[in-house]
C-alpha cells in the first residue's frame, strides 16, 4: 500500500486537518479566544473551499479503485462545504446562548465530521467504504438534533432520528450484502457488468434505495422528516434539510448510474413512483400544517421529488439539472430557514405560519428575503428557483416522462399555494403584535445576504449553469 | 473599443445605486450623480466614435464590423443561442452618440426643470435604466438582444410616463403605451422566432446560402419585426399612445418620444435592411406606403391641436415616418442606384434627434413658464423668454427644411430618394414637407407672437378687475437654457456632417450632393408653409383664419379629434374584442379552468385530511410504513414490470 495516496485526497485531508484544529482549540482556547473561535471556523472553512476548489483538476482513483475523484466531485464537495458554511454563519446567535455556549466546538466537530462523511459517500467506489461514509454522515447527526438536549422535543427528534436511521442503514445493508452475495465484490466497476437485473438484483437494489431514500426523506421512508426536523434546533433542521440531503442525492446518482446502470430500467420504475408519491403527498402535508419548521419539513419532501425528476434522466445532462437545482435549493432553504433561526427566539412555542402575519411591517427586509426564497422555492421566475424547476422538467422530459412532468407541474401549482400563504401572511394579514424588529447579527447578514445573491443571480447569470455543465460526467 | 462596455455599464451602475439607495441622497446629490455618470458615459461614446471613424476603412472600403464583446447567454440547444454583446459598426457608433449627446442635455435639463419635484431620484433612476437599455439596444449584437432591451425601453418608458403616478392622465397614458407597444411586440417575437427558427441563428450576420434556403419565410418574419418596429415607433395604426405619452415630464418626452426610443423602430428596419432589400423588397414598399400615409396622417392632426406637446408628438409622428419612408423607398443596397435612403434615413434621424429635443426642451422651457401645456395660455412670449425663443425658431426652421439649419439636409435626401422611387411619391412627401412648415410655424406664432396673456391679466389687475396679481413668465435657469443653446448650435451646423462619408446602404463612401431642383422645390414648399402660417397666425387669429376654420369646420374637428382613431380602437378593442373574444375566454376561465383548479384544491383538501394519520408521530408504524414500502415497490418490480 503506497501511503502516500493519501495525500492526493486533497479535500478529505483538508477537511480533517481543519477538523484536529478546531478540536485542539476547542481543547485548549479559554476567555477571549473562545469568542473569536465561530469566526475563525467560518475563515477555515473558507480556505478549505479554496483547497477543494483548486487542485483537482484531474481524476483520481486511489487505493485500488475504492476512492475516486474529478472535478465535478469536487465541485460538488466544494458545494456542500459552503451551504455548511452558510449554516454556520447562522448559527451564531444559538450557539452564544447560555445553554450551547460551552458546548459550541462540539456543535462544530459534529458537523465537520458529517462533512467528510459526505465527502466518502461521494468519493466511494466501494460499498464498504459507502457505508461508513453514510453512517459517518448519519449517526453524529442524531447527536446535533438532540443538541438542545434540555428541550423536550430536541431530545424526542434525535430519538426518532437515531431509531429510523438505524433502521434504515439495516434495511440498506441486507440489500448490500445481497449484492455481495450475487457478485462476490464490493467495487462498483466489478459489480456494474455482472448485474443484470435478476429477482435478487431488484430485491437488492429496492432495499438500497430505501437506505438513501431515508436520507433523502422520500416518501414512503420519509416519516421522521416532520418530527425531526421541528424538535432539532433550527440550525440542524437546516443543515438536515440541504446538505444531508444534497449529499445523499448526488450519492445516489452516482451509484444508480455507476453500478445499476444495466437495471435503469427497473430504478427509473421506482424513481417513478417515489417520485410521484413524494411530491404529491408531502404537498398535501405541507397545506395543512402550521408550524413553520414542520411545514419545511413537507417542502423539503417535494423539493426532493422534484430532485428525482433530474436524476431519472441519468445521463450528464440530467446530472447538470441535479446540482443546478440542489445548488439553488441550498441558497433558497437557507434564507428561509435563516430568517426562521432570526425570529425563533420572540416566539415560545415554536414559529407558527400566523406569526409571520404583519412581519413586512415590523422588518422589511427580512419579509422581503423570505418572500424571495418562497417565490424561488415555488419557482416563479426571474428567480433561481424557476430555472432550476425548468431543467429538472426538461432533463425528465428528455427522459420521455411526460406523464411525470406534468403530474410534477400540478403539484407546483398546489406547492405554489401554500408557499404564498406564508408570502400573504407577511404582506396582507394584520397583526396588532407583530414580531419585533430584529437586527442580526453580522454573521447571519453575511450568510443571507450570499444566500439572496444566490437567489437573485444564480438563474440569470447562465456561466454558472453552463460551468456546471461542462463538468457533468 | 473595449470601453464600449462602460457606455452600458455606468448608467446601469448609476440606476442600481439611485434605485437602492437614492432615497437617502439628497436631490442635489441624485441629479448630479446621474448626470455625471452620464457625462463619463458621454465623453466614452464619443471617444469610440472619434476612435472608430478615426481608424479609417479597412482594404474593402467598409468600416469594419466590430465585436469587442460577445457572451452566449442562453444556449437553446443545437446551434442556436442567445448571446450578449456589444456590436460596433457606423450606425451602432452614430446611434451612440446621438442617445448619449441627447441624454445628457436631458439630464442636465432635469437638474432645472424637476427641481423640487417629489421623487427626483426615483426620476434620474428611471432615466439612467432607460438610457442603459436603450444603449443596449443599440449595440445588440444579435436580434434577441435587442428584444430584450427592447422590451426594456417599453418598461423604462411606461415608468416615465407613469411618473407622476397620482394624476389618472399619466397612469392612463402608461398604461396606454405599455399595452400598445407591447401588443406590437408580440408580433416582433413571432417574427424573430421565425427567423430563428429557420435560419437557426439570431444573430444580423448569417451567410448567404442559409438565408436562400429560408428566403420562403423571410418576408413573413421581417413583416412581423416590422410591425414590432411600427409599435415603437408609432406608425399608423399603432401611433396611439405616443401622443398620451406626452402626460409624462416633458424632458422624458423629449429623450423617450422624440429623439430615441422611437426611433427604435427605424433603427430595427435599418439593421435588418440588408436582409429588406435582398430578400423582402415587397415589406420594404409597403414600410414605405405605410411611412408615407403616417406622415401626411399626423402633420395634418399637427395642424389643428391645441396643447403643444401634442402637435410636437404628432410632428414626431410625421418625422419618424419620413425616416420610414426613406428606407422603404430603397430597392438596392447601392447608394447611386436605389439605396440613397437609407444614408437619408439615418441622417435624418441624427438630425431630427437634435432639433425634436430642442423644441421638446424648448416647450419645457416654456411650460415650465406659463404652467400650461395649452396655447390659450401663452403668445407673446418672445420678449419674456429670449433664449427659449430664438433656440425654438432655430430648431423650426431646421424641421421645416431652411437652409443653412439640419433638417433641410437630411429632409432634402429623403425627398431625392423619394422622387428616385416614383415622383408621386416624392410629390406627396413634398406636400408633407410644406405641411410640416406650416404646422411648426403655426405652433411659433401662437407661442411667440400675438398678444401676450400675461400682459392682459396685468391691464385687468391693474384697473382692478382681477384681484389676483398675474404670475409673470420668466427665462428659465441656466441649466435648462445651456441644453437649448447647445443643442440649437448642433442644428445649425450638424447639415454640413458628410454624413455619407460614414453611413450609406452599402458601407462605402458616399458623397452627399443635392440636386438642384429638388432642393430649390422643397425650399419653396417650406417657404410657402411659413408664409401661410405668418398670415395665419402672426397677430392671433386673423379674420382670415376664422373664415377658414369656418368653412371646414367638420374637416378640423375631425382632425382635432385625431380622425377618431383612438375611438376607432376603443371600438375595436371594447365592443368588437371583448365581447367575441374575451368573454367566451373568461366564461371558459372562470368555469372550466378555474372549476378544475377549485376541483383540484378540494380534491386535495380531502386528501390531506385522509392522508393525515399516516404521520402519526409513532416511531414503530414508521417503520412499518418504511418497510411496507420498501416490500410494495420490491413486487411492483417483479410482478407488474
Amino acid at each position: 500500500m503506497n501511503y502516500l495516496e493519501f495525500l492526493l485526497m486533497r479535500p478529505e485531508i483538508s477537511l480533517l486537518s481543519i477538523f484536529v484544529i478546531i478540536f485542539l482549540f476547542d481543547l485548549m482556547a479559554t476567555g477571549r479566544y473562545r469568542r473569536i473561535f465561530h469566526g475563525i471556523v467560518c475563515l477555515l472553512m473558507l480556505a478549505h473551499t479554496y483547497i477543494c476548489m483548486t487542485g483537482s483538476a484531474e481524476e483520481i482513483t486511489l487505493f485500488g479503485g475504492m476512492y475516486y475523484n474529478n472535478p465535478m466531485l469536487s465541485f460538488m464537495k466544494a458545494m456542500l462545504t459552503c451551504g455548511s458554511i452558510l449554516v454556520i454563519l447562522q448559527a451564531n446567535r444559538w450557539l452564544r446562548s447560555a445553554s450551547t455556549y460551552y458546548k459550541q466546538g462540539e456543535f462544530y466537530i459534529l458537523m465537520l465530521s458529517t462533512l467528510i462523511g459526505m465527502y466518502f459517500m461521494l468519493s466511494a467506489r466501494h460499498f464498504l467504504l459507502l457505508f461508513i461514509g453514510i453512517e459517518l454522515a448519519s449517526l453524529p447527526l442524531a447527536c446535533l438534533v438532540a443538541f438542545d438536549k434540555y428541550r423536550h422535543h430536541s431530545a424526542e427528534a434525535g430519538i426518532k432520528y437515531i431509531l429510523s436511521s438505524m433502521f434504515s442503514s439495516a434495511v440498506m445493508l441486507y440489500g448490500i450484502s445481497f449484492l455481495y452475495g450475487s457478485c462476490g465484490t464490493l467495487y462498483f466497476s466489478d459489480m456494474a457488468t455482472i448485474l443484470s437485473g435478476s429477482p435478487i438484483h431488484i430485491f437488492a437494489l429496492v432495499m438500497f434505495f430505501a437506505g438513501l431514500g431515508f436520507k433523502i426523506s422520500l416518501v414512503p421512508f420519509h416519516l421522521w422528516t416532520a418530527d425531526s426536523y421541528q424538535g432539532a434546533p433550527t440550525v440542524v433542521t437546516a443543515y438536515l434539510s440541504v446538505i444531508s440531503k444534497g449529499a445523499a442525492v448526488f450519492t445516489l446518482f452516482i451509484v444508480l448510474t455507476k453500478v445499476f446502470a444495466n437495471m435503469i430500467v427497473e430504478w427509473q420504475a421506482i424513481i417513478y413512483i417515489l417520485t410521484i408519491a413524494s411530491i404529491t403527498i408531502a404537498n398535501l402535508f405541507a397545506i395543512k400544517q402550521h408550524d413553520i419548521k414542520r411545514f419545511m419539513a413537507f417542502s423539503s419532501i417535494s423539493q426532493a421529488g422534484y430532485i428525482m425528476l433530474a436524476v431519472i434522466n441519468g445521463t450528464a445532462h440530467g446530472m447538470t439539472a441535479m446540482v443546478f437545482y440542489i445548488l439553488v435549493y441550498i441558497v433558497a432553504n437557507l434564507a428561509v430557514f435563516g430568517v426562521i433561526e432570526s425570529i425563533e427566539h420572540q416566539c415560545t412555542d415554536g414559529v407558527k405560519r400566523e406569526d409571520f402575519n404583519g412581519f413586512y411591517r415590523s422588518n422589511p427586509r427580512l419579509a422581503f428575503l423570505m418572500t424571495l426564497a418562497l417565490f424561488s422555492l415555488a419557482g416563479i421566475p426571474p428567480f433561481a428557483g424557476f430555472f432550476s424547476k425548468f431543467f429538472v422538467f426538461m432533463s425528465a422530459f428528455d427522459a420521455g416522462f411526460m406523464i411525470l412532468v406534468f403530474i410534477a407541474l400540478i403539484n407546483t401549482v398546489i406547492s405554489l399555494y401554500y408557499y404564498l400563504l406564508i408570502v400573504k401572511a407577511m404582506f396582507i394579514n394584520q397583526n396588532d403584535n407583530p414580531i419585533k424588529p430584529i437586527k442580526c447579527d453580522l454573521f447571519t447578514r453575511i450568510s443571507l445576504t450570499f444566500c439572496l445573491l444566490g437567489i437573485v443571480f444564480l438563474g440569470i447569470c447562465s456561466f454558472v449553469y453552463i460551468n456546471i455543465d461542462k463538468l457533468s460526467f | 473599443m473595449e470601453l464600449a462596455i462602460y457606455i452600458l455599464a455606468l448608467p446601469l451602475l448609476s440606476f442600481l445605486i439611485l434605485g437602492l439607495v437614492g432615497k437617502n441622497l439628497s436631490h442635489k446629490v441624485a441629479g448630479i450623480l446621474g448626470t455625471l455618470s452620464l457625462m463619463v458615459c458621454t465623453v466614452i461614446a464619443y471617444s469610440v466614435a472619434v476612435t472608430y471613424f478615426g481608424a479609417g476603412r479597412s482594404e474593402d472600403g467598409l468600416f469594419p464590423t466590430l465585436m469587442p464583446y460577445n457572451y452566449t447567454w442562453l444556449p437553446l440547444g443545437g446551434n442556436l443561442s442567445i448571446d450578449m454583446g456589444v456590436l460596433i459598426d457606423p450606425i451602432s457608433v452614430m446611434m451612440l452618440v446621438v442617445i448619449t449627446t441627447v441624454s445628457l442635455m436631458v439630464h442636465i435639463y432635469s437638474l432645472g426643470y424637476m427641481k423640487g419635484e417629489k421623487g427626483f431620484q426615483r426620476y434620474y433612476a428611471f432615466l439612467s435604466l432607460f438610457t442603459f437599455s436603450m444603449l443596449g439596444l443599440v449595440v445588440a449584437t444579435n436580434i434577441f438582444q435587442m428584444y430584450v432591451f427592447w422590451e426594456l425601453v417599453g418598461v423604462s418608458s411606461y415608468l416615465l410616463i407613469g411618473f407622476y403616478y397620482t394624476k389618472p392622465a399619466a397612469i392612463a397614458a402608461s398604461k396606454k403605451a405599455f399595452i400598445v407597444t407591447r401588443f406590437a411586440d408580440l408580433f416582433f417575437l413571432i417574427g424573430i422566432l421565425i427567423y430563428g427558427y429557420y435560419t437557426q441563428d439570431f444573430s444580423f450576420t448569417i451567410n448567404e446560402s442559409i438565408l436562400l434556403s429560408a428566403s420562403a419565410v423571410l418576408p413573413l418574419a421581417l413583416g412581423l419585426m416590422f410591425v414590432g418596429g411600427a409599435g415603437k415607433s408609432a406608425m399608423f395604426p399603432l401611433h396611439i399612445w405616443l401622443p398620451d405619452a406626452m402626460e409624462g415630464p416633458t424632458p422624458v418626452s423629449a429623450l423617450i418620444h422624440a429623439a430615441t426610443m422611437v426611433v427604435a423602430g427605424v433603427y430595427l428596419v435599418a439593421r435588418m435592411f440588408p436582409l429588406f432589400v435582398g430578400y423582402a423588397p415587397e415589406t420594404l414598399s409597403m414600410i414605405a406606403y405605410v411611412g408615407a400615409f403616417t406622415a401626411l396622417y399626423a402633420a395634418v392632426v399637427a395642424c389643428v391641436q391645441t396643447d403643444i406637446k401634442r402637435v410636437l408628438a404628432f410632428s414626431t409622428i410625421s418625422q419618424i415616418a419620413f425616416m420610414m419612408v426613406a428606407l422603404g423607398v430603397c430597392t438596392s443596397t447601392d447608394p447611386h442606384k436605389g439605396g440613397l435612403g437609407y444614408m437619408a434615413s439615418m441622417f435624418h434621424l441624427f438630425t431630427h434627434a437634435m432639433f425634436k429635443g430642442l423644441l421638446f426642451l424648448g416647450a419645457g422651457a416654456i411650460i415650465h413658464a406659463v404652467h400650461s401645456n395649452e396655447k390659450e395660455h401663452m403668445g407673446g412670449l418672445r420678449k419674456y423668454m429670449p433664449i427659449t425663443h430664438i433656440t425654438f425658431l432655430v430648431a423650426c426652421l431646421a424641421i421645416a427644411g431652411i437652409p443653412p439649419f439640419s433638417g433641410f439636409f437630411s429632409k432634402d435626401e429623403i425627398l431625392t430618394a423619394c422622387y428616385d422611387y416614383s415622383v408621386i411619391m416624392g410629390m406627396f412627401m413634398s406636400i408633407v414637407a410644406a405641411l410640416t412648415a406650416f404646422y411648426m410655424f403655426r405652433l411659433y406664432y401662437l407661442i411667440f407672437w400675438g398678444k401676450s396673456l400675461y400682459e392682459e391679466q396685468l391691464n385687468s389687475y391693474n384697473s382692478g378687475i382681477i384681484k389676483e396679481k398675474p404670475h409673470k413668465p420668466h427665462e428659465a435657469p441656466i441649466c435648462m437654457t445651456a441644453p437649448l443653446v447647445i443643442l440649437a448650435t448642433i442644428t445649425c451646423f450638424a447639415g454640413f456632417i458628410p454624413f455619407g462619408e460614414f453611413i450609406s446602404s452599402n458601407g462605402h463612401a458616399y458623397e452627399i450632393h443635392l440636386r438642384t431642383e429638388v432642393a430649390i422645390s422643397s425650399i419653396l414648399f417650406a417657404i410657402a408653409g411659413i408664409v401661410i402660417a405668418t398670415i395665419m397666425y402672426k397677430s392671433g387669429e386673423s379674420k382670415l383664419t376664422k373664415a377658414i376654420n369656418q368653412s371646414c369646420k367638420g374637416f378640423i374637428k375631425a382632425a382635432y379629434r385625431r380622425f377618431y382613431m383612438d375611438e376607432l380602437w376603443m371600438f375595436i378593442t371594447k365592443k368588437i374584442i371583448f365581447n367575441c373574444i374575451s368573454r367566451p375566454i373568461a366564461w371558459f376561465d372562470k368555469k372550466v379552468i378555474d372549476g378544475s383548479m377549485d376541483m383540484l384544491a378540494t380534491i386535495t383538501q380531502r386528501l390531506a385530511d385522509f392522508v393525515r394519520p399516516m404521520q402519526s408521530g409513532n416511531i414503530q408504524s414508521y417503520s412499518v410504513w418504511f418497510l411496507s414500502g420498501t416490500l410494495a415497490l420490491v413486487l411492483i418490480l417483479l410482478y407488474l414490470m
